[in-house]
């Protein structure tokens, strides 16, 4: 792990396709941010910068950007799973790890012994380092053929979780999947409004915890390990 | 090791039992009371910076750390248990407050019959017609004896509600199923969301009884007997697995705590692991616990209350060689008996158009009771005590609801169908919830694992339960009930009739996992006396859901706390005046 931080990996994204938004967001986060050449460098906790092009490709798939509005893309999902690997998360810190590890009933759930960082690691080499760089169908197919898996299954949820997480956390830039699904954020009071708005669709401008509280907030990824 | 001070009364656990019972000692005695909290400190003000989906209701960052110590489970005596590695059917909770601040807040009364359910069973069926494996048996407490102590627990938590028997009396619009109450709810029932509202409509339309869930979210300010006085519920919707930013939400922090915080007489130790009870010649001498840094105490006492979480209650008797273990070959031995978990599941229900989900609040709800206990139950088909059906208007967060669409709109769970189907189900889909009894099975017990261990090297607990025939005819049930409902209020029920799937510790079932330690008026068939005081070490008593011999319909904290309560007035008015067994 500190091996990985010492390198300083850069996930480079070029600010033009971003319209702002994820540049928006990141402005926002204590990152180094460097800007050259017209594009953004994002400084990676986990992943190298070619597994990051990998991940973000992936979940594109799952959640792509496209008629019916912005996918993992725009939301920087791949900044979102690249902290919350390098997170207790990643390295199952707050997971039973004890062995004997046995293979049981499907439902006792996950026995593995592998963290979701080790996950990761063999999952993105089984799609292949150059999976970014392959046609879309491609990259379908690839995807299609490994949905029965584990690391499937958990890039799945997490390109979820970082579409309509709290933009705290990594991914959810500028609110774009919160607006997407007209979810407000966290908002204080409801109460004038719970009993009211019946039959009429009732969307807040939304607005994120640290937005809302006016403090930085204590994103669990952050804990040290 | 070193040795503390001694105290009169060691209480393991700060959460609502344990602060309860700490509030009654050290506000109506002069005992010196020492609360040992494994956990950490925690506080209204900590909750605000934690109204965040991904790490409080998916991360579960308010929960026991399951790397220190899990459970292991097993469907049957004849399959090797393993780890829940991660949480998943249960939450236990950790830090002061314990479960008690990251819970949902519902609050009912069990019906008469639960109490004495062996009893009831068998006069309406004769013993013949039961299960042989059935065992559920009578509490040695009724309805009666604890409605006093079930009024004194509501106005601690100021529960928000509508009585429907009132001494009695019926009342149209609350529970009329409901046994008496001598009083009305402490403060009126919360506000309706725009499909609790449906559901209550669509419920009165079909005949039933629809009522608000009674909450211990507050439905307007509120000042307790206590003088503790807290702010109304913002139906902000991050309640179940938060701790509530405004302190509406009951918690042992908001409720108890600062009473304590007065007493000189009362101390709070966090950080602090019991690993024993010590215990000769049939008398707790005191615990024995590791603190934070490591380094490992005895504290001693005259008395010793364990009230933490039901699992660890149980496994603290095991650990400490308390009681005779349970045999459920031989069906011999108390410790572990009488295993449950509250019987929950939900039923999708889709509109066509937006419901604005996003508020809510834990316990906000309407509800029907008019099939619980074995009320309007059609008989003679097996199905003994079902329970509740609900619309809850906890309120949808945005990653967990996300997804939610009719079987067979899209072919795959990811993509571009797949996106453009959940984008346009979104705001659209909610559930019906059903709420049944758990009896009570001779199979299903705690026992210590023999191969897995916590961070100190002793045995986890093992579970052994799976669902049988009647819980799968209670789900049946159910489902016809909401599939009557569901189209009333303007909505399609899911068609997937429910599985008959076992028992899994993947799905989110309840934090209602319940018995080991139970009550009963026999040593032979219990752990502890009526009072939940040890029938072999009358100075150890063991409060909380572990002394339920089986489980109601409704959620346990309101009935766990009446207990408590009587336990504490049977403690303080009898045992301190002459230390002896109560029963």
């Amino acid at each position: 792990m500190k091996s990985d931080m010492q390198r300083r990996e850069f996930l480079t994204i070029p600010a033009g396709a971003l319209g702002g938004i994820l540049l928006y967001t990141l402005a926002r986060e204590p990152l180094r941010l460097e800007a050259q050449d017209g594009s953004v460098q994002v400084p990676l906790r986990f992943f190298t910068a070619a597994e990051a092009r990998v991940v973000a490709a992936a979940s594109e798939r799952i959640f792509p950007s496209d008629s019916t509005g912005p996918g993992a893309k725009e939301a920087g999902v791949v900044i979102y799973i690249d902290r919350q690997l390098a997170g207790p998360y990643g390295a199952d810190k707050y997971r039973y790890t004890k062995g004997p590890w046995v293979e049981s009933y499907p439902e006792h759930g996950y026995q593995g012994k592998e963290n979701p960082r080790e996950t990761y690691r063999t999952g993105v080499a089984t799609l292949g380092m150059n999976f970014d760089e392959l046609p879309v169908d491609q990259q379908i197919q690839k995807l299609q053929s490994i949905e029965k898996t584990h690391f499937f299954q958990l890039l799945r949820a997490h390109t979820i979780e970082g579409m309509f997480s709290d933009p705290m956390h990594g991914g959810n830039a500028g609110l774009i999947g919160w607006q997407l699904i007209g979810y407000p954020g966290p908002r204080m009071n409801n109460k004038p409004d719970v009993d009211q708005h019946f039959g009429a669709e009732f969307r807040p401008k939304p607005a994120g915890l640290e937005q809302i509280m006016g403090r930085k907030g204590n994103p669990w990824e952050d804990e040290k390990l | 090791m070193t040795n503390l001070k001694p105290v009169d009364v060691a209480i393991v656990g700060g959460g609502w039992t344990g602060l309860a019972m700490a509030k009654e000692l050290t506000t109506r005695t002069s005992a010196t009371v020492v609360a040992l909290e494994r956990g950490h400190p925690r506080g209204a003000a900590d909750y605000a910076m934690d109204m965040d989906e991904l790490d409080y209701n998916i991360r579960l960052r308010m929960m026991q750390n399951i790397a220190d110590e899990t459970v292991t489970h097993r469907h049957s005596l004849r399959n090797t248990a393993v780890p829940v590695r991660q949480y998943g059917s249960f939450h236990p909770g950790t830090g002061v407050g314990g479960a008690g601040e990251h819970w949902t807040g519902m609050c009912f009364r069990f019906l008469p019959s639960l109490f004495t359910l062996r009893t009831h069973l068998t006069e309406k069926h004769g013993a013949a017609h039961l299960p042989p494996d059935l065992a559920v048996q009578d509490w040695g407490v009724t309805y009666e004896q604890l409605e006093p102590h079930y009024w004194y627990a509501e106005q601690m938590m100021g529960v928000s509600g509508k009585a429907g028997n009132l001494r009695g009396k019926l009342i149209e619009g609350g529970n009329i199923f409901e046994a008496p109450r001598m009083h009305e709810y402490p403060t009126p029932p919360l506000k309706n969301t725009q499909v609790s509202h449906l559901f209550e409509e669509a419920a009165r339309q079909l005949g039933y009884h629809p009522y608000p869930t009674p909450a211990a979210n507050l439905s307007e300010n509120y000042t307790n007997p206590d003088g503790i006085s807290r702010a109304a519920c913002a139906y902000c919707s991050y309640c179940s697995r938060f701790g509530c930013m405004i302190g509406a939400k009951a918690q042992p922090t908001n409720t108890l705590l600062p009473v304590l915080r007065k007493q000189k007489n009362f101390q709070l130790r966090t950080g602090s692991w019991v690993h024993r009870v010590v215990h000769q010649n049939g008398r707790a001498t005191g615990v024995e616990f590791t603190d934070a840094s490591g380094e490992e105490f005895f504290q001693p006492a005259e008395t010793v209350l364990l009230c933490s979480f039901t699992l660890n209650n149980v496994r603290l008797l095991y650990l400490s060689k308390i009681g005779a273990p349970y045999d459920p070959v031989a069906g011999k031995g108390t410790l572990g008996r009488n295993l449950t978990h509250q019987v929950e599941g939900g039923f999708r229900i889709f509109f066509n158009r937006p419901m604005n989900l996003f508020m809510g609040a834990g316990s906000l709800g309407r509800r029907i009771s008019d099939f619980d206990g074995d009320n309007g139950l059609p008989g003679g088909d097996g199905l003994l005590r079902y329970g509740m059906l609900s619309l809850n208007g906890n309120g949808n967060l945005p990653i967990g609801s996300f997804g939610s669409m009719p079987p067979g709109t899209s072919q795959s769970r990811w993509g571009a169908e797949w996106k453009a189907a959940a984008l346009q189900w979104n705001d659209r889909a909610t559930q019906l919830n059903m709420y049944a009894e758990h009896m009570s099975y001779r199979e299903h017990y705690f026992d210590l694992d023999p191969t897995y261990t916590d961070k100190f090297g002793d045995p986890l607990l093992r579970f052994t339960l799976d669902w049988t025939e009647h819980e799968h005819k209670q789900r049946d049930f159910a489902y016809d009930l909401a599939a009557k409902i569901a189209p009333a209020m303007g909505a399609k029920i899911d068609p997937t009739r429910p599985s008959r799937a076992r028992y899994n510790v993947i799905n989110y079932q309840s934090t209602h996992i319940q018995g080991g330690a139970v009550m009963g008026a026999s040593p032979e068939t219990s752990v502890v006396n009526p009072y939940l005081q040890h029938w072999d070490i009358p100075n150890l008593w063991v409060i909380g859901a572990s002394s339920f011999p089986q489980t109601a319909a409704g959620n346990p904290t309101l009935t766990v706390m009446a207990v408590t309560y009587r336990a504490a007035d049977a403690m303080i008015n009898r045992y301190l005046k002459n230390p002896s067994r109560l029963a």
